[in-house]
């Protein structure tokens, strides 16, 4: 099979495990998105239809491709 | 040289009735309908060239049961270029044709604002009539599915069976960044987790076949290229999910091109990547959430999702420091979508939760596994199953995709003006123009020709089996100076 060589395969073991730093930056992005994520699910209790039950039961889509 | 990759994407939507009951054809069919009472002329779909159960192989099998043409239900062409129609129970948007994933996507966003706008439209026309929600998604959870297809212009001279062997291992392995994710499983099976990369995998049963609503397969055989057939194939592909991370339908469609580019100039690994059961591989990959576990390939050894693409970005890197992007959507577009292909893959090996805003189902699953530790859920509450659907629910009020801060790349702005305007670079420009400035003359449209109707005998059809003539750059001139259908056709007599 000549098409083989043509690539490279990456092999799994290869795969460098990478120390991921967690710079001050880092660290200040991740407690902002914390904080969004928090006030967001603050919103979705609002948001979420009345009745998750019957909603998710109503919910049918016949005949699609 | 691989054929420059012209493509469009249609989004078959859910729709309900907010209270509950009604029947989604009739609500297909107020939306179709409100819509296009808006519009300056309501153009009905020409079916002239529809023939769904034509198969590249050559011919079906005798068992094999493709779509019926259904020519009584509502269908209006826009003066974007694109196709808005009712589609067995569902309202579907087929974008026009695009020269470039940005501008499909561009095409795509547009869509869910036609959705948004036939349904205030369907709200003043039939007041009292209960209130439509639609939804971007592809499954009820309940085992039925419906598509969001896409479609690239390919070269008929590349044999349909080194197509399929070009596709299969993209098309599943892509699922790690296009998936739109998904709560549970519909159907019984081993193994199963909670929560799935893509909406579409379980559906899927063959590799190869005619159908789009049974036995759906990996490769759809469709032969109906809506050009001419002794030059284009239309390659329709049915597996994937409907995104609302733009992100994620860009490099969907980006990545797409540049394998099916890659297939016609032989720049692929061969049978290399090739599962050995595809199907089971899909499914696999849909459930594998520690993107991990490899599958096996045909010639005995095994890979995981995340090599293989990594085979594919490299492929297509080497491909185009040769061949250049003219082919894939030209050198600006082209580059981003390579870079960003690079950055998704490296961010789903180091760091998925880092690509919240551009890969759907990493934003949705986000999302509930916070709401889920809020209120100390297990898996089968209805609340995740309802945050689920609701990720997709086009109303904003509604929304939940619309809350999670998703990455934008085609602005409100943008995307308003694409409701109305067409692509400048396919043939798509020549039908939203001519709709736009004749809309009382043109009796009907499809893909590839206009029906004028002057009000003498006998009608006028204008072919365009072209995709890549009627742009602006072949028409703007002409149609500046037409002001009418008449001086039109006069023109394009001469």
């Amino acid at each position: 099979m000549p098409e083989r060589e043509q690539i490279r395969r990456p092999k799994r073991e290869e795969a460098p495990e990478e120390v991921i730093e967690e710079t001050a930056a880092g660290s200040e992005q991740g407690e902002k998105l914390k904080a969004d994520l928090d006030e967001l699910l603050d919103e979705i209790d609002l948001v979420l239809e009345d009745n998750a039950e019957e909603f998710v039961r109503g919910y049918v889509q016949k005949g699609g491709q | 040289m691989a054929l420059p990759k012209i493509l469009g994407i249609e989004t078959e939507f859910g729709i309900s009735h907010v209270r509950g009951g009604g029947d989604p054809i009739a609500g297909s069919t107020a939306l179709v309908n409100a819509y296009a009472a808006r519009l300056k002329g309501h153009t009905r779909w020409d079916f002239h060239d529809e023939s769904p159960g034509r198969d590249a192989r050559g011919s079906a099998p005798l068992d094999a049961r493709p779509p019926m043409v259904e020519t009584h239900l509502a269908n209006t062409v826009l003066t974007n270029g694109a196709r808005f129609y009712v589609d067995h129970a569902h309202p579907e948007y087929s974008s026009p044709e695009c020269s470039s994933a940005i501008e499909a996507v561009r095409y795509d966003v547009a869509g869910e604002h036609v959705l948004r706008r036939a349904t205030e439209a369907a709200r003043e026309l039939y007041p009292g009539a209960p209130e439509l929600a639609v939804y971007k998604n592809n499954s009820d959870g309940k085992g039925n599915s419906y598509g969001c297809h896409e479609n690239y212009l390919v070269d008929r001279e590349l044999p349909f069976a080194d197509l399929v062997v070009a596709v299969v291992p993209h098309f599943i392995t892509r699922s790690l960044f296009c998936g739109a994710g998904k709560v549970g499983y519909e159907f019984a099976g081993d193994d199963q987790g909670h929560f799935q990369l893509t909406q579409r995998a379980e559906f899927f049963e063959e590799v190869v076949g005619l159908e789009t609503t049974i036995k759906r397969p990996i490769v759809n055989t469709r032969d109906e290229p809506h050009a001419d057939p002794k030059r284009y194939r239309r390659l329709h592909v049915i597996l994937g999910d409907a995104n609302l991370a733009q992100v994620a339908t860009w490099l969907k469609l980006g990545t797409t091109t540049m394998v099916l580019a890659m297939a016609e100039d032989g720049a692929l690994p061969g049978r290399a990547l090739l599962p050995a059961n595809p199907v089971r591989a899909f499914q696999h990959i849909s459930g594998d959430l520690s993107l991990r576990a490899p599958f096996d390939l045909a010639d005995g050894a095994s890979i995981t999702a995340l090599e293989a693409q990594w085979c594919l970005y490299e492929a297509a890197v080497t491909y185009t420091d040769t061949q250049g992007f003219d082919a894939v959507g030209g050198e600006v577009d082209g580059r981003a979508v390579l870079e960003r292909w690079q950055a998704t893959l490296h961010g789903l090996e180091t760091d998925p939760s880092s690509l919240a805003g551009s890969v759907d189902w990493i934003a949705k699953l986000r999302l509930l596994e916070a709401y889920r530790e809020r209120h100390q859920l297990s898996w089968d509450d209805a609340r995740l199953a309802a945050m689920d659907l609701q990720y997709h629910d086009l109303r904003p009020e509604r929304s939940l995709a619309a809350r999670l801060g998703l990455e934008v790349l085609v602005g409100d702005e943008e995307a308003q003006a694409a409701v109305s305007e067409p692509p400048r670079t396919t043939r798509a420009y020549f039908r939203g123009r001519c709709l736009e400035q004749y809309p009382e003359q043109i009796e009907s449209a499809n893909w590839d020709s206009l029906v004028f109707d002057l009000g003498t005998d006998p009608l006028h059809r204008v072919p365009m089996m072209d995709p890549l003539r009627g742009t602006a750059a072949h028409t703007e001139a002409l149609l500046d100076r037409c002001t009418t259908a008449e001086q039109l056709l006069r023109e394009l007599d001469a």
